[in-house]
């Protein structure tokens, strides 16, 4: 295993999720292999790797949706349940990659939702109607108020989800997830399909939220992102994690390049080659400014 | 102004795609001020001609042979003919009338127009058929069907905002070209009676608002004791055209809008209103024959709004829902006392509405726990699955195939009546001055069910666990993210629904005198059976109170009044529900979540029809 570990240790608290020597198989395909990774409180840490790197599938492991073949996942001590609103439960909440709000609710009712793991109230209070009902339902609604105020969503509290513009819709979402008052939040894809000025705001949202005393995990295809928010980056490239660091480190390796861009020719490639090759990248370039906008559209 | 022919049989129409603006044009190519003349003369006329005599006869049922006196479906056109009047002169600006049209007078007054015409027309031709010719029309009913047919045209000329036409896509030919073409038409068409969105309602006086609930409500129990008292198939068939297309006017004119929108702010006074007028119903009857539809009315509108919980809220579609209600007649039979129960037992009501909700639970709970790790479609046919189980069961429990439990085929017969606190409800009372017979009786006591049942399902739906139920209906994987223990709750959902069946179930044992397997099945003629009760709430408005009430009772009383139609009613009553889908798939009763409008949404409401509440 890689245990270039550069980041300043003890500069972070204590560790707030530890997964050790992960490993999730679907049959025959090892999906992700043997990763360690701890994240502590205060801590934004970010894990990027190309397409397929099993990013997702790691992620899925730690929110309880899929079950480890080996190795653990543990929260603050505790091994993680298998049940992913157990996980939610005992303190990791997460947003989703493509949006997954619940669309015919109003936005401070998607808050109150998220705050269900932190209410107790089952049907026969809610029948009965006792003063703890009344009680409980108005320190919800004060905390989900509280939380839109902190995300810029107080003014639209009665709009339906599904009518708030993108941008709006991914600030729900992670409303939604800090009601369930997480000590670790999981970001799936935050920026995706986002404006710059978006991202920026989202990027100073996170910080926000850090400052809360949350740990925040970000999977993120936009590298500029990564490299301004995190404290460190884990880099995944087939199912193997291949680097942790901090911003520079991982931006110098050599690896990580070679995993994203590809290899070098094993013989320095002639002057006709290079020209060649600049050009199909040029042409690349071209292709994905164009293509990326579409591309995004497709998560919503 | 153009003269163009209707905009139906010529979908090419330059000059509209020419212009920008184009000249607002009617559907008939007359005038508009000759047109909303003809239109309103029309209703004045058709109001006059009521009062004439339409036949020499009265073997025609109604009696439509008196002058100075409207009978029959003489009344249906003359309310029809009100409402083209009041809406036409709207329509002319005239001032005091401005509170009846807060939407589009216009587009109310063609649908007013629309409605009297049909009426109209219906009763003329069947005067002439039923009494073989024309010659048996005296001449008001040549008024009223020349009165009518000007208001009809004179509204269908008034100009409307023409919709932009799609381009012809050149390459186009044949049976595409006809496709685009009549979506052409039908686009037009459907602008020709688009209600505009109501201006924002000056505000009222709160005891204003409520005397308009108090109108609105008793303008609704008058149509709907109307249209159950309808004692002739004619009536009853005039009845709905001007039901209809008086309903469609009225929400044109952006009134119906106005009067939920004043309904959803005083819910409570809404509630108690409705429930008062409902109590108050037996006291105005003379005889048992309305109470007896209305009980069962109740039974059927009270179980339905008992799985709106589980379909509307919780989204889990359970097409076995009707076992429940049988679990609870069964349960509530066998501890009644009666002969052919093998329990020599007779438990007061409230022990046995008790058991019977609680046997109900357990089963909803039984049933609930293996089939409910199954999302959608799965879940419905095994939960169709588990209904039919329940009615097999208790058909084999007859003594030969099993023991004996339920008595077989023949179920448990003879019943008796309940006796609530020295209160016989088989006997007759007299209250306030009123005779209260069996079925009132049965039908207050229903009442006090329902009431139940409408504050359970308000309670739970403004509460945590609703808010869970709709977020698992939404979307399940998220809800889960969110930390809801989705078994748990849709297994809570699930025996909820299946208590309150329940309950609704050992009352109908006493109604019905008899429970048998076959008024448990998933499809039967009589409601409530499972695809009656699933209808009525989708019908309805699937999350909301009033939708299953309103839902039930007209799939109640619609295939009632049908049964004339013979072996065409099932077919008349399935084309009702396809056209009842089509031009309003979000019920009658929308859920007021799916209404909610915002500033510059241009979204209509009708839009967001999927997935409910």
């Amino acid at each position: 295993m890689t245990t270039e570990t550069t980041v300043k240790d003890a500069a972070a608290g204590e560790v707030v999720l530890d997964a050790r020597g992960v490993t999730m198989r679907f049959g025959g395909l090892t999906a992700v292999r043997g990763v360690d990774f701890t994240v502590r409180s205060g801590e934004i840490v970010g894990l990027i790797g190309p397409n397929g790197a099993g990013k997702t599938t790691f992620f899925n492991c730690l929110t309880g949706l899929y079950i480890p073949t080996e190795g653990e996942v543990r929260y603050k001590g505790e091994v993680l349940p298998p049940k992913s609103f157990k996980v939610t439960a005992a303190g990791i909440a997460r947003t989703f990659q493509n949006i997954r709000l619940f669309a015919n609710m109003t936005v401070l009712e998607n808050v109150l939702v998220g705050r269900h793991t932190r209410t107790k109230e089952g049907l026969w209070s809610a029948l009965l109607r006792g003063p703890g009902f009344h009680k409980a339902e108005a320190a919800s609604r004060a905390r989900a108020m509280e939380l839109l105020e902190f995300v810029g969503l107080e003014k639209k509290a009665e709009h339906l989800a599904r009518n708030l513009p993108y941008g709006e819709q991914r600030k729900l979402e992670i409303a939604r997830a800090l009601a369930s008052e997480p000590g670790l939040l999981l970001l799936d894809e935050p920026t995706a399909g986002m404006n710059p000025q978006e991202t920026r705001t989202t990027e100073e949202l996170v910080f926000a939220i850090r400052d809360k005393g949350i740990a925040v995990l970000v999977i993120e295809h936009d590298m500029r992102f990564i490299f301004n928010l995190c404290d460190r980056v884990a880099v995944l490239v087939q199912g193997e994690k291949l680097i942790e660091g901090d911003s520079a480190t991982v931006q110098g390796d050599e690896r990580v390049i070679a995993a994203y861009l590809g290899e070098p020719f094993e013989n320095a490639p002639g002057d006709e080659e290079a020209a060649e090759v600049a050009a199909a990248e040029a042409a690349a370039q071209a292709d994905t400014t164009t293509d990326a906008v579409p591309g995004k559209e497709n998560d919503r | 102004m153009t003269t163009e022919t209707t905009a139906s049989e010529t979908p090419e129409t330059p000059e509209t795609t020419s212009a920008p603006a184009p000249a607002a044009s009617g559907l008939i190519g007359l005038p508009a001020p000759l047109g909303r003349a003809l239109a309103t003369g029309g209703g004045v006329l058709a109001v006059v001609s009521t009062f004439m005599s339409w036949t020499w006869t009265s073997d025609f049922p109604g009696d439509l042979t008196v002058y100075g006196y409207p009978g029959g479906l003489q009344v249906l056109v003359l309310i029809g003919g009100i409402l083209t009047t009041l809406f036409g002169l709207a329509s002319y600006g005239v001032k005091w009338l401005s509170w009846l049209t807060p939407g589009s007078a216009d587009s109310a007054l063609k649908m007013a127009a629309l409605g009297t015409f049909g009426t109209a027309w219906y009763t003329v031709v069947a005067i002439s058929v039923e009494l073989g010719g024309v010659v048996n029309l005296d001449p008001g009913g040549f008024v009223v069907a020349i009165a009518t047919l000007a208001s009809v045209i004179g509204a269908l000329a008034l100009p409307f905002e023409r919709p932009e036409p799609d381009p012809v896509d050149p390459d186009d030919a044949g049976w595409e070209l006809f496709k685009h073409n009549s979506r052409q038409s039908w686009n037009t068409f459907r602008a020709a009676f688009a209600p505009r969105t109501p201006a924002p309602a000056a505000p009222l006086p709160s005891w204003a608002e409520i005397l308009v609930i108090v109108a609105a409500m008793a303008i609704g129990l008058i149509v709907f004791s109307y249209g159950i008292g309808t004692s002739y198939d004619e009536l009853f068939i005039g009845f709905l055209i001007i039901a209809g297309f008086g309903f469609a006017s009225l929400s044109k004119a952006g009134l119906v809008a106005r009067v939920s929108a004043i309904t959803a702010k005083h819910r409570n006074i809404t509630m108690a209103g409705a429930f008062l007028a409902a109590a108050a119903f037996p006291f105005t009857q003379s005889n048992d024959q309305y109470a007896t539809i209305g009980v069962y009315i109740l039974i059927f509108a009270t179980v339905a709004l008992g799985l709106n919980i589980v379909v509307g809220l919780a989204g889990l579609l359970d097409l076995g829902y009707v076992a429940f209600l049988g679990v609870g007649a069964y349960t509530a039979a066998l501890v009644s006392g009666s002969p052919s129960s093998p329990l020599h037992v007779q438990w007061p009501f409230w022990a046995s509405a008790l058991l019977g909700a609680v046997v109900a639970m357990i089963f909803g709970v039984v049933i609930g726990a293996p089939t409910l790790r199954l999302r959608g479609d799965y879940l419905a046919i095994v939960t169709l699955g588990f209904g039919e189980i329940f009615r097999i069961t208790v058909l084999n429990l007859d003594g030969t195939s099993g023991p004996d439990v339920t008595n077989g085929s023949n179920g448990i017969s003879s019943i008796p009546n309940l006796d609530i606190l020295g209160f016989d409800f088989g006997a007759p009372h007299q209250i306030l001055g009123s005779t209260i017979g069996r079925f009132a009786n049965y039908l207050l006591l229903m009442l006090v069910i329902t009431l139940i049942v409408v504050i359970v399902f308000r309670r739970s739906s403004d509460s945590r666990i609703g808010r869970a139920w709709v977020a698992i209906r939404e979307d399940e994987t998220a809800a889960l993210a969110m930390g809801i223990n989705g078994f748990r709750v849709k297994l809570i959902a699930f025996a909820l629904g299946a208590c309150l069946a329940g309950l609704s179930g050992s009352v109908q044992a006493h109604v019905t005198y008899t429970v048998t397997p076959e008024q448990y099945q998933f499809a039967y003629v009589v409601p409530p059976n499972s695809a009656f009760l699933l209808a009525a709430v989708v019908l309805g408005g699937m999350g909301t109170i009033s939708g299953p009430l309103v839902g039930a009772s007209l799939l109640y009383l619609i295939p009632a009044k049908l049964q004339f139609l013979g072996d065409y009613q099932l077919f008349a009553f399935g084309v009702t529900l396809i056209l009842l889908m089509r031009f309003r798939p979000e019920g009658l009763i929308p859920n007021r979540r799916r209404q909610l409008e915002f500033h510059e949404e241009a979204e209509a409401p009708a839009v967001l029809t999927k997935a409910g509440a």
